[in-house]
């Protein structure tokens, strides 16, 4: 069975192609949604397609489907419209399907319940990694604000995080926010840290 | 609160939608309106057909074509509300442009010398033009054939038609992937002002009053929350009068600039609004009117005839099987019965008819109404054409003659 995976970030195309190989399917092509894909895509002539529900390249390989010569069969969204809890479970997950007309509808559920799982581990991922990266952001914004208190008011490390800590208190905001507020003030006062 | 989620893709078409939840309009209605931005028509309208949402912003003949079953899964959608009339532009990257009427404001101004001067120009080209339409199903794409036909070009043999989301339009113009596009704005003004393209039609020319997005709905859902409907109609209404106030423009091009809205800088959106297009970059400006309308003239209310006009330009292009059945399909979308209930006593100009001939005014004119003070403006075809909804075949057969 050959699948096509039609994607323009090229991690969870990976995370998806890993875990379909996994699964004992080996004839799986990465197709980038860029210029002429659908060119790509007819040649490679797929039995299943899957494809981010957020790329805004669908309506372009939908208009392929309805006029390629080169895919002689229709092509449907989901095998079995019936089943909902399926559909749901793939809209939510940001994973959209096109399999060949005819295909059974058991040799395609695996692929596609592997798809909606390793489309929720991607998303878990990309948000672990977002906020680990503001955590960092952060993290430096307190040090920045820390240097400039220490500074102007000839303060230790451990006095001037202790007074961003009691204003981020007092004020009800958080330590970052308030680290932001005093940098932004010493940047246009004209300060240098 | 009854909690509603509508999708909607970045255009400045959606602003019914974004100003009722913006300015408070479904609020008041006791309506928590939550918007969900979609990237592509596709991915919208499996939204709306799957149950994910409850209503959708969406192409009139995208509705149509998903209830006829021509678009992926079948699925009965009803569309009680236009949310607006107008406001598509075609843009041609500048090498194509040159061979048209170097005078822009005449070259707007008069589509038949125009398409003219676009067929000979497409002989002249180097290659069969590439055009960007964003759906088969939209009014923009029925709208180009339209006017292109008449002069005696046939879009699916002297072009290329090619499938793009309007957000990679500019991109691929850069890229020399398409030669021009038409597309719903800010996208069109967004391609002139970088320096890609020149206008060389603006929809409101080619029909002045030519159905464009509606509010569409599962048909099912539609019936069952009969109550719910009549609230989001009505809290629709308020925000499309608020959105057609020029004194709101200003603040309206902001709030659609939001990046989770339309994403893109007012001055790309404030120019469709004003009716006071850039046609390319450097020129003054050209006034075009009724470039958009959302709610003068019952613009929400969805005509039947709207329906069948855009039914017979897909049987017209081949994109459907004529049929009794599918005609009635096709007109049963527009459900003007339901903007009657849920308007019914707010003391909106209500049309008394729901049916009427396209194309026959050429002055404003006052009309039969249930209420005072309902005034439709013009909506003349650029070539003279008038639509019968009754003669649909007669219609279609002068085309051919």
């Amino acid at each position: 069975m050959r699948i096509v995976i039609v994607d323009d970030t090229g991690l969870r195309a990976t995370v998806l192609e890993d875990g379909l190989r996994d699964a004992g399917f080996d004839d799986i092509h990465i197709v980038p949604p860029r210029g002429g894909f659908v060119a790509r895509i007819e040649r490679l002539a797929p039995d299943v397609v899957l494809m981010d529900l957020g790329s805004p390249s669908r309506d372009t390989l939908e208009e392929m489907l309805v006029v390629s010569r080169a895919l002689a069969r229709p092509i449907a969204m989901f095998v079995d419209q019936s089943d909902d809890i399926m559909i749901g479970a793939a809209i939510d997950a940001g994973v959209s399907a096109y399999v060949v007309d005819g295909l059974r509808k058991e040799r395609v559920k695996p692929i596609l319940d592997l798809a909606i799982r390793r489309f929720n581990a991607f998303a878990r991922l990309q948000s672990e990694l977002d906020e680990a990266k503001s955590a960092i952001a952060e993290r430096r914004t307190i040090d920045r604000a820390k240097a400039i208190l220490m500074k102007s008011r000839n303060l230790s490390e451990p006095d001037a995080y202790a007074l961003l800590r009691s204003t981020a208190m007092n004020q009800g905001r958080r330590i970052a926010e308030v680290a932001e507020a005093l940098i932004t003030a010493s940047d246009l006062l004209g300060g240098a840290a | 609160m009854t909690r509603i989620s509508a999708a909607f893709l970045p255009l400045t078409d959606s602003a019914v939608l974004i100003a009722a939840r913006e300015k408070g309009f479904a609020a008041e209605q006791d309506i928590a309106l939550d918007l969900i931005r979609s990237e592509s028509w596709a991915t919208l309208r499996d939204r709306l057909v799957y149950g994910q949402v409850q209503a959708a912003h969406m192409l009139a003949p995208l509705a149509i074509a998903v209830t006829l079953g021509l678009s992926q899964h079948p699925a009965a959608l009803s569309a009680p509300f236009k949310l607006s009339v107008n406001g598509n532009v075609f843009v041609m990257g500048t090498a194509f442009a040159a061979a048209l009427d170097p005078d822009i404001a005449r070259r707007i101004g008069d589509p038949i010398a125009t398409a003219h001067d676009f067929a000979g120009a497409i002989g002249l080209y180097r290659r069969k033009p590439v055009i960007g339409i964003v759906h088969r199903f939209s009014c923009h794409a029925l709208l180009l054939r339209y006017w292109l036909g008449y002069a005696g070009i046939d879009p699916d043999r002297d072009l290329v038609l090619r499938v793009l989301p309007p957000s990679l339009m500019g991109a691929a113009l850069e890229a020399g992937e398409i030669d021009g596009f038409i597309a719903g704005e800010p996208w069109s003004t967004v391609a002139v002002q970088a320096g890609l393209a020149e206008i060389v039609m603006v929809g409101a020319r080619v029909w002045q009053r030519g159905v464009e997005k509606v509010l569409a709905m599962r048909t099912g859902w539609m019936e069952d929350n009969a109550e719910v409907v009549d609230r989001l109609l009505l809290a629709l209404d308020r925000a499309a009068a608020w959105c057609d106030d020029p004194a709101h423009h200003g603040e309206l091009a902001e709030l659609l600039s939001r990046p989770d809205y339309v994403g893109r800088p007012p001055e790309a959106i404030l120019p469709t609004l004003t009716g006071r297009l850039v046609a390319r970059p450097g020129d003054a400006s050209v006034e075009v009117p009724a470039t958009i309308l959302f709610h003068r003239e019952a613009v929400g209310f969805p005509w039947r005839s709207h329906a069948l006009w855009i039914y017979s330009q897909l049987v017209r292009w081949g994109m459907a099987e004529p049929s009794p059945e599918a005609e009635r399909q096709a007109a049963d979308v527009f459900r003007s019965d339901i903007y009657r209930r849920a308007l019914a006593g707010t003391g909106a100009p209500m049309p008394g008819a729901s049916l009427k001939v396209e194309g026959a005014l050429s002055e404003p004119m006052g009309v039969g109404s249930h209420s005072a003070g309902l005034v439709l403006g013009p909506d003349r075809f650029f070539d003279g054409r008038v639509f019968d909804p009754a003669d649909i075949d007669g219609y279609l057969a002068a085309f051919r003659r």
